[in-house]
Parts: C-alpha cells; sequence; structure tokens
C-alpha cells in the first residue's frame, strides 16, 4: 500500500492542512508520499521533506502548474497515479477543486472530506451537515479522498525525506488566473486558531462587526469568523463564513456573537472544544451546544468581556 | 449559447434529518423535498443570462426518481426552457450523475453548463468537478460571479483566502456558490405555465451509463452529541470559568 498527499501551499510555504493531511494518511498504513505541484516552489518541497512520516517528495516544479489551476494540477496527479492505493488531499477549496476531477479521470468514486479512517477501504464522512455521519466502503483500486482538516493533528515536522523531480505534463491551456484578492489580516488564520471570536446577524451592520469582534479578537490573539447571515449583510468577506459551506473549524474556544446557532452555521464549529455563546434570545438555538451561555446586550456584553479579559 | 442546468431533489433545508434506528441511512418518508439550494442559484444564474441576451435556452436536467419531475417544473417555472430527467430507481453517487450528464452535453451541445456546488444531503461537492472532468472541460468552481463573452467566461470564486479570478475558455463548467445571486421566487403564473413547457424522460441505459454504485454505505449514525452547558451570570463569570474550569484563556 502506498500513498500519495497532494501539498496545498503557496509556491512558497507549505499550507498548514498539509500537515493534517499527512497525519491522516499515516493512519491508512502504507508508505507515503507528498506531491509538491507549483511554479518555483523549491522551497515548499524542503518543507514537505521534513514532515514526519513521509518517505519521499515529488516535486513538479513548472509554470502550470504556479496557479492552482484545476485542470493542468488534476492532470499531473493522474500521470503520476501508478503505484499508489490512496490519493488524499486536505477538503480545503483548493482540494476540493481538484479531487473529483482526479476521480472522474480516474473512473473512481471519489470520498469527500472525512473525519475518521476505520481501515484502508473503510471511511466515516459527515452528511446533511454534521446531522448524521456516514460510514463508507470503496470498492475502487484507488481510493481518492479529501480530508477534513479539523479531524486529524498536524503531522511533525523534524523528518528528512528525499525529493524527487518529476517531468511536468503539459499547459492544457483551459483557464488561467487573473488575479486574487485575498484577505490580509495579523489575526492567526481561522481553519488553525486556538481561539475564534465569530460574529452574526446580532451585530447589526459593518461598523459594529469591526467595532465590536476586533478589539476582543486582538486581546485574546483570535481569528474572526461569521455566520453566513454577516456574510450575506455584508458585514465581513466572505471567507470569514463558518459553517456547512464554508469554512469549518474547531478552535479550543469558539466564542458565537449575536449567532443564533442554524444547523448550517453549527455544521462548521459544532468540534470546538468549548463554545460560548453571547446572544440576547434565550432561546437562541445556539444555547443548546453551548458550554457557557451569556444571555443580553452584546452591544453592552462584548465591550465588557474585552475589558475583562484583558 | 445553450446552457445546460442539472438540478437535484434533496430533503428541504428546514427540514432536520433523522438518522434510522437500524443505522441503514436518514429516514426521508414523508418529508419534504424540495431543489437543492445551490441548484436554485444554478438555475437564477442561467435564467439571467438567457435574460440578458447571452444565453438562447437554459435546459434543466435531472437524475433519479420519478418524482424528480417536481423538480424540474420548479427549474422550469423560475426561467427554464426545457427539461430532462433521467428516470432510474437506483442510488446514484456523483460519479454516475456527472456520466449521465456528460452523455446528455454530448448530445445537447451546451457552451456552458451551470451546477450547483454541493447539494446539501450527501454534502459531496463533487459532480461539477466531475463532469469537467470527463468532457475534458475547463472548470470554474465556487463561483460568486460569472461574465461570459467571447467564447470565455471571467468567474470570480469563493476560495478559502478571500476571492479568486479566473478566465475559463468555454464550453466550461461552473458551479454556484451562495452568493452568485439571490434566487427569484416562482410566480403563480409562472408554475401554471411551467406545466406546459417541454419534459422528457430517458434511462441511464439509452444513455449508455452504468449508474452502478461504487461506494456502499455501511452504516449511519448519529453523530456525537454535544451536552448543552450553562448559562452564566454575567461577563467577569464567564472570564472566570473560562480561566479556571475550562482553561482555555
Amino acid at each position: 500500500m502506498s500513498i500519495l498527499v497532494i501539498a496545498e501551499h503557496d509556491n512558497t510555504a507549505l499550507r498548514a492542512s498539509t500537515l493534517n493531511t499527512v497525519s491522516a494518511a499515516r493512519k491508512l498504513g502504507g508508505e507515503v508520499h507528498v506531491l509538491v505541484a507549483g511554479g518555483g516552489c523549491a522551497a515548499v518541497a524542503q518543507a514537505a521533506a521534513q514532515i514526519d512520516g513521509v518517505a519521499k517528495v515529488k516535486l513538479a516544479d513548472a509554470a502550470q502548474y504556479a496557479d492552482e489551476l484545476a485542470e493542468n494540477i488534476a492532470a499531473l496527479i493522474v500521470a503520476s497515479v501508478a503505484g499508489y492505493t490512496h490519493i488524499v488531499a486536505p477538503a480545503t477549496t483548493f482540494g476540493k477543486n481538484v479531487m473529483p476531477r482526479v476521480a472522474a479521470l480516474l473512473d473512481v468514486a471519489q470520498i469527500s472530506e472525512i473525519v475518521a479512517i476505520e481501515s484502508p477501504d473503510t471511511f466515516v464522512r459527515p452528511i446533511y451537515a454534521g446531522n448524521a455521519m456516514a460510514t463508507v466502503r470503496s470498492a475502487d483500486p484507488v481510493k481518492v479522498m479529501t480530508v477534513r482538516t479539523t479531524a486529524f493533528d498536524a503531522a511533525a515536522t523534524s523528518g528528512s525525506a528525499v525529493v524527487e523531480p518529476v517531468a511536468p505534463g503539459p499547459d492544457l491551456g483551459l483557464s488561467r488566473l487573473i488575479g486574487r484578492e485575498l484577505t490580509k489580516s495579523a489575526r492567526p488564520e481561522l481553519a488553525a486558531a486556538k481561539i475564534i471570536v465569530s460574529g452574526g446577524r446580532g451585530l447589526g451592520n459593518n461598523e459594529n462587526f469591526h467595532k465590536l469582534l476586533e478589539p476582543l479578537a486582538d486581546k485574546l490573539g483570535a481569528a474572526i469568523g461569521a455566520s453566513r447571515a454577516a456574510v450575506d449583510a455584508g458585514y465581513c468577506p466572505n471567507d470569514y463564513q463558518v459553517g456547512q459551506t464554508g469554512k469549518i473549524v474547531a478552535p479550543q474556544l469558539y466564542i458565537a456573537i449575536g449567532i443564533s446557532g442554524a444547523i448550517q452555521h453549527l455544521a462548521g464549529m459544532k468540534d470546538s472544544k468549548v463554545i460560548v455563546a453571547i446572544n440576547k434570545d434565550p432561546e437562541a438555538p445556539i444555547f443548546q451546544f453551548a458550554d457557557y451561555g451569556l444571555v443580553g446586550d452584546l452591544f453592552r456584553l462584548v465591550p465588557e468581556l474585552t475589558a475583562e479579559v484583558g | 449559447m445553450k446552457v445546460l442546468v442539472p438540478v437535484k431533489r434533496v430533503v428541504d433545508y428546514n427540514v432536520k434529518v433523522r438518522v434510522k434506528s437500524d443505522n441503514s441511512g436518514v429516514d426521508v418518508a414523508n418529508v419534504k423535498m424540495s431543489m437543492n439550494p445551490f441548484d436554485e442559484i444554478a438555475v437564477e444564474e442561467a435564467v439571467r443570462l438567457k435574460e440578458a441576451g447571452k444565453a438562447t435556452e437554459v435546459v434543466a436536467v435531472s437524475c433519479g426518481v420519478a418524482a424528480c419531475q417536481e423538480t424540474l417544473r420548479t427549474a422550469l417555472a423560475l426561467g427554464a426552457d426545457r427539461a430532462i430527467l433521467v428516470e432510474t430507481d437506483v442510488e446514484l453517487q456523483p460519479l454516475a450523475v456527472a456520466k449521465l450528464i456528460k452523455a446528455l452535453a454530448d448530445k445537447e451541445a451546451p457552451q456552458l453548463i451551470v451546477c450547483g456546488k454541493q447539494a446539501i444531503d450527501d454534502d459531496a461537492n463533487q459532480t461539477a468537478q466531475m463532469l469537467a472532468g470527463l468532457l475534458g472541460w475547463a472548470q470554474a468552481m465556487f463561483a460568486s460571479k460569472v461574465t461570459p463573452a467571447d467564447g470565455k467566461a471571467q468567474v470570480t470564486r469563493e476560495i478559502d483566502g478571500g476571492l479568486e479570478s479566473i478566465e475559463v475558455k468555454l464550453p466550461a463548467v461552473i458551479s454556484a456558490d451562495l452568493r452568485l445571486n439571490e434566487p427569484r421566487y416562482a410566480t403563480l403564473p409562472n408554475i401554471m405555465k411551467a406545466k406546459k413547457k417541454p419534459l422528457v424522460t430517458v434511462k441511464p441505459a439509452d444513455l449508455g451509463v452504468d449508474v452502478t454504485p461504487r461506494l456502499t454505505t455501511l452504516k449511519v449514525t448519529e453523530p456525537a452529541k454535544r451536552q448543552a452547558g450553562m448559562k452564566v451570570a454575567d461577563v467577569k463569570d464567564l472570564v472566570a470559568k473560562l480561566k479556571t474550569e475550562a482553561k482555555v484563556i
């Protein structure tokens, strides 16, 4: 058995999601290789070679892989598949974009967002926004799957694997990157944060969202998240969204402020270690999931909390 | 430009599903079924492209049991011109659906296929990407803005770090994210008109597609329950508990 992990990176640094994915791959029990596909990404391959449990890093360094375009990367993975029993990537927007295409080209099923591995062909994954957990078995010769990163610990980085170049495939020329508008923030990344301060429609408007949440987040060293309602209302950018169709998070502490607790939001944060809810409505569903609930006016309570944690 | 829109019949998003006591699946008997919300956004986008004079025809497609006709009628009421049902009682997994739609796309030759990014029942988020792969077309997933022009489409995509703009060659497959548009409601006159729009039914065998499932569901269980905690009296109490009891700050 042999497993190929698809590394997620930005051509200069490995994303943390790759470390969680390697942990999942190691649980399958075979030799783990990592494919780094990018442009000018030799440093990333060196970083991947240091992940514990990785036996070999394959580096495809070419301009057609620099922009994470699914068509070119999927074709490369398909061309690299010989000898592997499992192809694994993080269930991030990168992995979700590429892996189903890989599976279709290989004529195999794809298994989305696994949270547990029961055996090399049997996996557990959430369905219906996490309201049910399905245990599925794949009969395909190659298992192509994505991993929910919060369900697996990050692998340590004290290893030293060999880096082996692979010949790049052609540029299919089907798509090209025009540009990215990435949210710049000095705060931790949402998916990797230990503490998340998250706001919902109860905050009322864009100004309040930032005025109330940012000082608290800064004091706690927390990332800022949001409910779908807050994103839809334009309080914050789309990449703040926590939920079934946004980001899945599981921090040590999740503080939900002015969030009622819709099913699709709970799906994204209910695995947090400790959940605090602040809401004026004592009947809000979020309180059924919160370890600590504080009922009251968030416009008074949040500044008070910010002062108190200092 | 012809636009194809695949739509799925799913348990309505307001229904909280229950896991069956024998762990064989979730109970979908006698629950309200609706069009997958992301597919509604896809239909809306296709109809808007037609209203803007960029698309000439919108064809809605659904794969599944006979009752998927209702979902297709909804798509027709929202503005699709005609509909195709690939009817089967076999449990369809994303790869099978992608193969069925590919077979239809080979016949219909659309320039654009607009899918919802994810169905809210199996949460797979696969069919659009698989379809693009099978067709050998460009893909633009998780779209929040689509502008087709001159044999290409510029698409803004929602990605983990923010937004990304790409240009894809047509024909292409696009998947709709939440913020692509706000779908309209079907009006009563349009619901009546939809009843007269053409809807044809074909079988997977007519398309030469083997839809046998590749994944076997061994069991479906309830997720681990979270115990409801306590209400705290005030901010001081909360901070004290977070420090001494939960030890997270």
